[in-house]
């Protein structure tokens, strides 16, 4: 296929009016190369052509900000001098059809996304969602999956020497043939090391660095773009394999290459390889840049010109170094047995122009390649929903029965098979690690740390993505409030279907639109992230799966922890019981495990109210009153407090006094509220009433039960050891369990 | 003291061992003056006046091959075996153990951990001498807790060096839940010189009580004594 027919184009997903723009912009028909690069600079995947309109109106601007979306990763200033860089990223459709490598590269495009700024990767975490283990149909792929994508994560970031120190991991029918791996990614650096991805400098060197080019992963960006299909999984191919060595290698040569003062601009090769970085570097420096992919160093002979192009090769870097000064940059490099070479020159005329051997064999505008990829307005109605609004009848027969239900759950089950197959602990600044509200890793350079928390929930997002997601923004910035942290900025990852249904596009522009508002509220400013769409199989989309990253700056030290530590102390229920009716228990964890239905709205909230209840935990925490701290969240309020007992083993006598019904007051999920166990209740107490918000003395710790009453009436009476007992080995016999096929 | 820190390029618990070493020891009150810590290129040949070179965790070349396998052919390991041979202190930490018995410094080897996974997690161990340059300062039946993370640490030998190494007083320390499989619960074993340990589970992550321990630094500090000593 050497020529350009109209099935040509077809074939790289360009419809026939981007190619009339392709040939508008060149001024003459592209040759196939060129094609190839416009497929894949335009795909959904690079240049977000059909949320780029939405995600406008997200806030990005803020005091900390220093660098917001469009770049590698965003920046935040943390004080003293010292910046983070930060990022999620999907690899979804990579990770299902080979789910080893798929996530590990995931691993290894997010953490280039970060040192590629200069800034040492710090800290990973990962959202994951995965069919049921148990599916009749799908439960012995969907426990395959599970184990190669955390071998994968594990396997990247531990040979990388980066700790994988939090996430969460969830399991619906709706991830059956469209599991959702998400990675972010933390560096840390100083704010005069920052580097961007950007050619200036007219006759600067263009440095090739990191890994040879292969055939693989050629088109990965356009297969990311488009719906699974019985024929998606002979795609394997097109997955890239990683190499977490060389990445260490890349990474160590970058930093100590930059710190010479040599580099003037750096950007990896990520999804579109060479494509992306030459146009995107030349646009965002006003320049072009001219590249002979002769001297590009090559894994396979008999490349041709859109292969070397289009290679999704792993572990590689384009630099730009100051003339004069690009012997410095080879002599790093060399000393890491790494291949550098330089491949061309930055131009003044704005071109990307691709020789091979001399012989030009793309030459195209770079800024109209990167920024001017078309734009959709995709129409968009009401998000698709097909459960009911209205609640079924339902009663409890046994509400201890039900608490045992949710423990034994892939979703509120014991995640520590997953993570303690990851290195959590290495570089020595993990504070707090993975199964807490959030994680928190120390800078040692100063006295602050920062916190992290991912969080996700397509349920309530499916109910109403709007609301659902503005209750993400909220659930992640009370876990920062749980460890004392106080939010500074956010990144997401829109998981979403395909956005050429009016329904499913319905769902992203109004997740986007809560995420604004509470974002905006929190003051935790986007500042970049990662936009997943047609992640759908056989027509069936996944739930609207907006995942959210927030982080937060506090002082170094250790966190109060989300378990009791004594007997004898005072629960403190911050927030009180909440409110809850039938219609907004659709999307709890209740409604899924115990009922195994969904209908209804989720839980309203009360955004001012919510405020003040994260700053009364916060100041309650960093004055050291709490000896835990943990928010009620998926589960309800019994299933928080039976979490406060796991790890220490201590107990807790709970009294409530609600008028609400038994089920809905154990187990509704409304926000704004946070369990704390103290020694000093007066002074919680006056802190709580200071913020105006309620704090009821709701039982005390001690015992190794678990016992909860309302109005005097024994609701739930449980051993700790039983509980906890099915709660440590759910996971562990689900992914061994026989399925039906 | 002078810590030497080698750094192989897939090294990743270089800076830990550096910083366990020059800031968490070297800066803890009533020592004799700060200890210092200083990196050690893999393809050097000077080990910069060490008193202790640390073989630190990571994946030294990737260890694609076999774990430590390329490392013994490094020039920095001709120099750490001529300072072993002369009684230099030599200290490998989990990829370090691993490389330490690739060269022969160590007998036995670490294969894939019982269940085939890898395993990050804190264990509790407890040194099964104290007549050794690492654990002299560690009172008898004291349990210390310390994370491990690896793939590759079931300790293996046969039958006849099990029998000697512990008839030599050569295991250093003993797993109290064995995590991985090892041999005779082994989380650390001597050279018969007993100036050259191996262990997998990381005492330089476990030095300050802001990431969970502090108990690793007591094998720091028997370095110190044995050093002191020995000057």
């Amino acid at each position: 296929m050497n020529e350009v027919t109209p099935e040509v184009v077809q074939a790289h997903q360009l419809t026939p009016d981007e190619y009339q723009r392709i040939v508008a912009i060149l001024g003459r028909e592209p040759n196939l190369t060129e094609l190839g690069i416009f497929s894949v600079m335009w795909s959904e995947h690079c240049s977000y052509k059909s949320s780029r309109l939405h995600l406008k109106k997200l806030p990005t601007k803020g005091p900390r900000v220093v660098c917001g979306p469009g770049e590698n990763a965003g920046i935040l200033d943390i004080g003293d001098g010292w910046c983070i860089a930060f990022k999620i990223e999907s690899h979804n459709h990579p990770s299902f059809i080979e789910p080893f490598q798929g996530a590990a590269t995931g691993v290894g495009g997010i953490l280039r996304d970060i040192f590629t700024m200069g800034a040492r990767p710090i800290a990973v975490m990962d959202a994951l969602r995965f069919g049921p283990l148990d599916d009749p149909r799908n439960g012995a792929r969907n426990q395959r999956i599970v184990s190669g994508v955390v071998e994968g994560i594990a396997h990247y970031g531990n040979c990388f020497g980066v700790p994988t120190v939090g996430g969460e991991c969830v399991f619906e029918p709706s991830y059956n043939g469209n599991p959702l791996v998400n990675v972010f990614a933390l560096g840390v650096f100083k704010r005069d090391q920052i580097f961007y991805g950007q050619a200036t400098g007219t006759g600067n060197p263009v440095i090739y660095v990191g890994a040879k080019t292969g055939r693989d992963g050629i088109h990965g960006a356009s297969m990311a773009s488009a719906e699974f299909t019985e024929e998606s999984k002979q795609k394997r191919p097109n997955v890239q394999v990683g190499d977490p060595f060389m990445e260490k290698l890349l990474m160590e040569a970058c930093i100590e290459a930059m710190a010479t003062g040599a580099v003037s601009g750096i950007q990896d090769m990520g999804a579109a390889g060479l494509t992306c970085s030459t146009c995107e570097m030349g646009s965002r420096g006003g320049t072009g840049i001219e590249i002979d992919l002769a001297l590009v160093p090559q894994r396979e002979t008999g490349m041709t010109p859109y292969e070397i192009m289009l290679s999704e090769s792993q572990e590689r870097m384009l630099l730009v170094a100051h003339a004069g000064r690009e012997q410095e940059v080879l002599d790093v490099f060399k000393k890491w047995g790494l291949d550098a070479v330089i491949v061309g020159r930055v131009n003044d005329d704005g071109k990307m122009r691709v020789r091979n051997h001399g012989e030009i064999v793309a030459e195209i505008p770079s800024r109209e390649l990167a920024d001017e990829a078309p734009l959709y307005n995709r129409p968009y109605t009401t998000p698709l929903r097909t459960v009911p609004l209205e609640a079924p009848a339902f009663q409890s027969k046994n509400l201890r029965a039900d608490l045992l239900t949710l423990a034994a759950s892939g979703d509120l089950c014991d995640k520590s098979w997953i993570w303690h197959q990851y290195d959590y602990t290495v570089r020595t600044n993990t504070i707090a690690g993975p199964g807490l509200d959030a994680a928190i890793v120390r800078i040692k350079e100063t006295g602050t740390s920062i916190a992290m928390s991912l969080d996700g929930n397509g349920r309530q997002c499916y109910l109403d993505p709007r609301l659902g997601a503005k209750l993400l923004v909220a659930e992640c910035c009370r876990n920062l409030a749980c460890v004392g942290a106080t939010p500074i900025g956010t990144t997401n990852n829109l998981n979403f279907g395909n956005p050429e249904r009016p329904e499913i596009m319905a769902q992203l522009v109004e997740a986007i639109e809560g995420i604004a508002e509470a974002c905006e509220f929190f003051d935790a400013p986007i500042t970049g992230g990662n936009v997943s769409l047609y992640n759908e199989t056989l027509g069936d989309p996944i739930f609207p799966s907006p995942v959210l990253g927030i982080v937060g700056t506090v002082k170094t030290g250790l966190p109060p922890g989300i378990s009791y530590r004594a007997a004898g102390r005072d629960i403190v229920l911050i927030g009180g019981v909440g409110e809850a009716d039938e219609v907004r228990m659709g999307g709890t964890q209740y409604a899924k495990q115990v009922l195994q239905q969904m209908w209804g709205l989720p839980p309203l909230i009360d955004l001012p109210f919510e405020k003040r209840v994260q700053d009364a935990v916060r100041e309650i925490v960093n004055e050291g009153l709490a000896e835990s701290a943990h928010d009620v969240s998926q589960g309800g309020l019994a299933w928080a407090l039976a979490e406060g007992t796991f790890q220490n083993g201590i107990g807790a006598s709970i009294q409530l006094d609600s008028a609400l019904r038994p089920e809905l007051l154990l187990y509704h999920e409304g926000p704004s509220r946070v369990i704390v166990s103290t020694a000093n209740l007066a002074q919680v107490t006056a802190i709580c009433a200071r913020h105006g918000v309620p704090a009821p003395v709701i039982g005390q710790t001690g015992s190794a039960r678990l016992t909860i009453e309302n109005s005097g009436e024994t609701l739930i009476q449980v051993s700790v050891s039983e509980i906890r007992q099915i709660w440590s080995t759910a996971l562990e016999s689900a992914l061994h369990a026989e399925t039906h096929a | 003291m002078r810590f030497g820190v080698v750094v192989f390029p897939g090294s990743n618990c270089d800076h830990d061992a550096w910083y366990a070493a020059s800031r968490n020891l070297g800066h803890e009150v009533g020592n004799d003056g700060g200890h210092e810590a200083e990196y050690l290129w893999h393809q050097d040949t000077d080990l910069k006046g060490s008193d202790c070179v640390i073989l630190p965790g990571g994946f030294s070349y990737g260890d694609y091959l076999r774990c430590g396998a390329i490392a013994k052919f490094s020039p920095i390991m001709a120099a750490v075996k001529r300072f072993a041979a002369d009684g230099g202190l030599v200290f490998g930490i989990c990829n370090g153990f691993q490389i330490l018995t690739e060269c022969g410094l160590l007998p036995g080897v670490l294969v894939r951990n019982r269940g085939l996974r890898f395993i990050c997690k804190d264990v509790r161990l407890k040194a099964a001498t104290r007549n050794s340059p690492f654990t002299n300062e560690i009172p008898p039946g004291t349990e210390l807790r310390m994370p491990i993370a690896h793939g590759e640490g079931c300790y293996t030998a046969d039958e006849r060096t099990l029998d000697e190494l512990e008839a030599d007083d050569r295991i250093a320390f003993r797993y109290v839940e064995n995590p991985n499989g090892s041999m005779r619960d082994i989380a650390g074993v001597l050279s018969a010189g007993r100036n050259v340990l191996g262990m997998m589970p990381h005492p330089e992550r476990a030095t300050e009580p802001l990431v969970g321990s502090a108990d690793g630094l007591l094998v720091f500090r028997s370095l110190v004594s044995a050093c002191s000593t020995a000057k």
